[in-house]
């Protein structure tokens, strides 16, 4: 793998060019390694990195039934923050904030990280207590956040209406360091890296079954042909019901669709973040120019990856309130992605009833900010067997009342 | 957009008229049933890729909960029925094995059923 840097751009744009090389390979699947990835999105790729990184485990397959980042990692509206109420998910979110801030020069691939600070807006007097209760945990946990008072808001996001007949703005929580990345570029600066340390990235393979023997995984099948494995690390968000029914276990968990859509481009406008979650929205601007808005999830189970349009409609409604501006966009294209929903809407990292067969779901409507976090965990309990990141997200906590409650801190808006 | 017909007022209802309200016939499990039992009863819904069966509230209309089959990866309804049917009718069971053979749901428990848990309560 050749170095990106500003010299190499030079020394290519003196040859037309012609120096590139594929980012990543795109091999045929061995019959055995050590440790086998379900799922080429971003979590499951930097699960794959951390392994190879951290624990030195390299001969690796990550296997995509589709195309790398083509699911939910491509899907989201790339928010980045870490503002949680419980110590868990702060631990592990505010870890992902952390290696997203370097993660371009670890992966030598520009995420375009834009750390351009996160606002959630409090509307409502409950969303008041709510935003100071997190912004006086997140003291106590060491991410920095603050409560800032309308006039500040405004002063932030000169585009808002501050005054909404329904939906005033009456403060938010306000992380500076919070912010976007470049979504694709995660995934595929994730794979550049597993690559050129000798993983093989598997894709357009669908996993058909899971093979066990004496309640150890030894293998997967799939559509590429068997594959045997020690480990087995189960990545995937929409699908992961399926996935560990092969092996004969099942996840609190349910998959609904989660909608998002972005405006024509316009001048810059708006230079933060902005998650209104009374009202289901959230928006940011894109280097584009694109006015990029997320919605609520539709409330029933679904695996179409598009999601009512009403849901848009409203999510539109509200944000014309908060922000006039909004209601003279056209709207460009709107699309759906399927989410892994849990009962106290946080993650499950965990091992499971089958031995060395881990899984990483259930990261719901906010799994984008976590990528890094998530993978280093994961990577770490599938190399140790144990992760202390990961230690309250295990899929036996609701069976034990060791809720990690986020349902009410994170909104809809996760 | 999901239309779904109310089976008690008849209404062809689309989906801002209704309330989605999860999975159908489950079997509540509370004092005196297992720990497995009650954590499945409260946590473990289940996650089908194709037919489910769930309960819908018309709410923006007459305002009654019922029953209906679906499915997941193409949103085809197959049906809906009764919030007072404990089981799926059988005619509907055979529409779906006839558009989607070898399908599979959980066992059909119906709910309405007393079990061991009402009886230490009563």
């Amino acid at each position: 793998m050749k170095r990106y840097s500003a010299f190499a751009v030079a020394r290519e744009a003196l040859r037309y060019h012609s120096g590139w090389e594929r980012a990543w390979a795109s091999p045929e699947p061995k019959r055995h390694y050590d440790v086998i990835i379900v799922g080429a999105g971003g979590h499951g790729l930097a699960t794959a990195y951390y392994l190879g990184k951290n624990f030195g485990i390299t001969n690796v397959a990550v296997i995509e039934k589709g195309w790398l980042g083509g699911g939910n990692t491509g899907r989201n509206t790339t928010i980045i923050r870490s503002n949680y109420l419980q110590d868990p998910s702060a631990a592990i979110y505010e870890k992902a904030r952390s290696l997203y801030e370097d993660i371009s020069q670890d992966l030598n691939y520009n995420v375009m990280f834009s750390p351009r600070g996160v606002i959630m807006l409090a509307q409502t007097e409950h969303e008041v207590r709510g935003y100071k209760r997190t912004a006086h945990a997140n003291m106590l946990q060491g991410v920095t956040t603050e409560w800032i008072n309308p006039q500040r808001v405004k002063e932030l996001v000169p585009i808002i209406n501050l005054e909404g007949p329904r939906y005033p703005v009456l403060g938010g929580l306000w992380q500076a360091r919070g912010g976007t990345a470049r979504h694709d570029a995660v995934a595929w600066g994730y794979a550049r890296a597993c690559s050129a340390m000798g993983m093989d990235i598997i894709q357009k393979c669908e996993v058909t079954g899971v093979r066990t023997e004496a309640g150890r995984v030894v293998g997967v099948d799939t559509t590429k042909g068997a594959i045997d494995c020690d480990k087995l690390g189960m990545v995937v968000a929409g699908n992961c019901s399926d996935l560990s029914n092969m092996a004969g276990f099942r996840l609190p968990v349910e998959s609904v669709a989660l909608q998002a859509l972005v405006s024509e481009p316009i001048k810059p406008c708006m230079d933060v973040v902005v998650m209104a979650n009374t009202v289901h929205g959230y928006m940011s601007q894109s280097d584009k120019g694109e006015m990029v808005i997320g919605g609520g999830t539709d409330g029933f189970n679904n695996y179409t990856q598009r999601g009512s349009f009403h849901h848009i409609e409203e999510t539109v409604r509200a944000l014309n309130e908060t922000f006039p501006m909004v209601s003279r966009l056209k709207m460009l294209r709107q699309w759906g992605g399927i989410v892994d929903v849990t009962g106290d809407r946080s993650p499950i990292i965990s091992s499971t009833p089958v031995k060395n067969c881990f899984v990483n779901c259930g990261w719901g409507t906010g799994g984008f900010k976590a990528i890094p976090g998530s993978g280093w965990a994961m990577a770490q309990l599938m190399a140790t067997g144990h992760s202390y990141l990961a230690e309250e997200f295990t899929m036996t906590r609701f069976k034990e009342g060791k809720f990690i409650d986020e349902s009410v801190a994170a909104g809809v808006a996760h | 957009m999901l239309i779904l017909e109310c089976p008690y007022c008849g209404v062809h209802a689309e989906e801002t008229e209704l309330q989605a309200g999860g999975e159908a016939h489950l079997k509540r499990f509370g004092p005196g049933s297992s720990d497995e039992d009650f954590h499945d009863y409260l946590f473990m819904r289940e996650n089908p890729k194709g037919v489910h069966f769930e309960r819908w509230r018309h709410v923006n209309g007459c305002g009654k909960w019922f029953h209906a089959a679906r499915c997941t990866v193409t949103l085809e309804v197959f049906g809906t029925y009764t919030a007072q049917t404990g089981t799926p009718p059988q005619a509907l069971l055979d529409e779906i094995s006839t558009k989607r053979p070898g399908w599979t749901w959980r066992e059909f428990t119906d709910a309405s059923a007393p079990h061991a848990g009402a009886e230490d309560a009563s």
